[in-house]
């Protein structure tokens, strides 16, 4: 199983800790992945905001870079999921634009043949629960995870359409493999508030309390996200929301590879929890790490 | 077939909190959600309140929430909702005061929508012909049937009730857009303050509910774009995006960390609030040094910036 790995720009970034665990789980499972180390930003839907035309460039300029070495591209981003999947139905299904973006690049041209998936959709169908479930070793029992899926990977369901919106299941049903419990909450497909984090922070911090708080109150150990936005949301301003609805959230919010690696036998300590700011070392203890 | 119901009640005026109860009744197998409340009400409970009036999803009366959805209770059926979720649950649209039952107080949705001066305000006198392709530009706005889902589901209206929302908007950019309006300037300007469109925060929501497709996100993403080449870029969120562009051209990647000093400029308060955050991000490692020279080519990804004007 080989991929075109697209890391995105969080875990390239403020978020490195998603980087290293992917390339840790995906290694210790045996899906290989090949880095895209030409490819740029997606846009984030930000680019698109501007000029939607420069944002389906960047992408197809990536895609590009995937079809040339025959692959599909993995991503680990929420977010760059939703951008990429609806760059790529727009450029395969819209008359004429392929070959006007395709007028934009001129390292390479793309041809509309390969899928984006993103690392969950991937471990649920590609790989398989069933392939997962006999490579943990070490079951998280006894540990109660609130899954949260953010808004991208989700929606527009007409366009990404893995799991229903109304009712998603990949991240439950991988917390269940690995041997935890997945809660339920209203919560869990709501936004994390980050794109309005540094124009409307009050929007953004009440998202970010409200979600905890109910991920809490449904008795959760911890939160785990396929988005790295919605993880610096909830982690990196997590102190600032719970001083704001004056409340202490304490929550640990785990990458999907991370809570993966712990099940399936990677040191903790390698899995990067040291650069949360929302110390994860309650969820640790709980695992008798 | 036979089906249990579960259906939130509320008399204010007698409840002191609404409460689920529950319905059996006998409805066919291509029945909609709206044919058993009616049913419901006319055979096991005539006290249930709803709204409701074309059956045909155009009045747009009957929006609920099934199953934790906003959605057309005409529109809904029954057996795709079982299918789906394994049991029906109806509730009032969420985030609104609740008038009796179902029925879910509109007032502060239809005030957002008079807001935008939902009406053309045309330049001039003459006739102005427009072609079917511009019309196509914003008729699917125009399909909207101001049921209120979307401005229950959104998120951003969740903690700001300020917000002037998705329909609104889409109404607003329905004008905007029309080569008849005299008024465009002025409607892009009046929607630049506190409670306009940079408080939505795209979470999509308004464009999965709605059952008319009006897709309100994409046409509050319309008005940003215009009022940004406008030259309306004393917004944060307008700094955002510009800000945004200012780093991926630069860096081929967006680093986070580069971000908030795009949006604070020469706001030297706004500065030193947001120190302390970066001092913690800088010891967890969150804090790229390495971007400066951009990624691998990354000639190549400034000159697509640069061909776009850019
Ligand atoms: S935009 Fe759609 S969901 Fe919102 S009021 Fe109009 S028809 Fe209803
Ligand atoms: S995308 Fe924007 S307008 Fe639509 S529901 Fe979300 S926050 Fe509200
Ligand atoms: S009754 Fe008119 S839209 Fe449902």
């Amino acid at each position: 199983m080989r991929f075109a790995y697209y890391p995105g720009c969080a875990s390239k970034g403020a978020c490195p800790e998603l980087n290293q665990s992917t390339r840790l789980v995906t290694e210790k499972l045996g899906i290989e992945i090949v880095e895209l180390v030409k490819s740029s930003c997606c846009g984030a839907g930000v680019i698109g905001e501007a000029d939607p035309d420069l944002q389906l460039a960047l992408n197809a300029r990536t895609f590009s870079q995937a079809e040339e070495i025959g692959l599909d591209i993995m991503t680990i981003c929420g977010t760059g999921q939703g951008i990429m999947s609806t760059s790529n139905k727009r450029l395969k299904e819209e008359e004429g634009l392929l070959p006007r973006i395709n007028g934009m690049l001129k390292e390479g041209q793309y041809n509309g043949r390969i899928d984006v998936k993103h690392l969950l959709w991937i471990l649920v169908k590609d790989f398989g629960l069933e392939r997962l479930r006999e490579r943990v070793v070490r079951p998280l029992s006894g540990i109660r995870v609130a899954p949260f899926y953010g808004c991208y990977i989700l929606r527009p369901s007409s366009v990404l359409g893995f799991d229903d919106p109304e009712k998603p299941n990949s991240l439950e049903s991988i917390i269940s493999i690995l041997g935890a419990e997945p809660i339920d909450y209203v919560g869990k497909t709501k936004c994390c508030g980050f794109p309005v984090v540094l124009e409307k922070e009050d929007i953004a911090l009440g998202m970010v309390s409200a979600n905890i708080l109910e991920a809490k109150d449904a008795g959760a150990d911890c939160m785990v996200t396929p988005c790295p936005l919605c993880h610096m949301n909830l982690d990196i301003y997590q102190q600032k929301a719970g001083a704001r609805a004056g409340k202490r959230l304490s929550m640990p919010i785990i990458h999907l590879p991370q809570l993966v690696g712990l099940a399936i036998g990677i040191e903790p300590r390698e899995l990067g929890f040291s650069r949360h700011l929302a110390s994860p070392a309650s969820l640790l203890d709980k695992l008798g790490e | 077939m036979r089906v249990r119901f579960s259906i939130q009640r509320f008399n204010p005026a007698l409840d002191a909190k609404p409460r689920f109860m529950s319905y059996r009744v006998e409805v066919a197998r291509d029945a909609t959600v709206l044919e058993a409340l009616v049913r419901i009400k006319e055979e096991v409970d005539g006290t249930l309140a709803f709204r409701a009036s074309c059956r045909q999803a155009i009045c747009g009366s009957c929006s609920m929430e099934i199953n934790g959805h906003e959605k057309l209770a005409c529109k809904t059926q029954v057996l795709a909702e079982l299918d789906r979720h394994g049991e029906i649950k109806i509730a009032p649209l969420k985030n609104m005061r609740i008038v009796k039952d179902l029925v879910a107080d509109m007032g502060p949705f239809w005030h957002k929508v008079r807001d935008i001066t939902p009406w053309l305000i045309p330049e001039g006198y003459g006739t102005i012909a427009i072609s079917p392709s511009t019309m196509k530009t914003f008729d699917n706005v125009d399909a909207c049937i101001m049921c209120g889902a979307c401005l229950a589901a959104c998120n951003s209206n969740e903690v700001s009730e300020g917000f002037l929302g998705p329909a609104a908007l889409a109404k607003s950019y329905r004008f905007i857009a029309d080569p008849r309006e005299g008024n465009k300037k002025e409607r892009l300007l009046s929607l630049q303050h506190e409670d306009g469109i940079w408080d939505c925060v795209r979470c999509n929501f308004c464009v999965e509910v709605c059952p008319k497709d009006v897709k309100p996100m994409e046409q509050i993403i319309k008005i940003r774009r215009a009022s940004i080449q406008e030259g309306m870029r004393w917004t944060k969120g307008s700094r955002h995006i510009t800000g945004f562009l200012d780093i991926v051209k630069r860096e081929g990647r967006l680093n986070e960390a580069a971000m908030p000093l795009k949006l604070i400029g020469t706001d030297i308060a706004g500065l030193l609030r947001i120190i302390p955050l970066g001092i913690r991000m800088l010891i967890k490692g969150k804090v790229p040094l390495h971007f400066k020279r951009g990624i691998e080519g990354i000639k190549d990804i400034r000159r697509i910036f640069r061909e776009r004007g850019l």
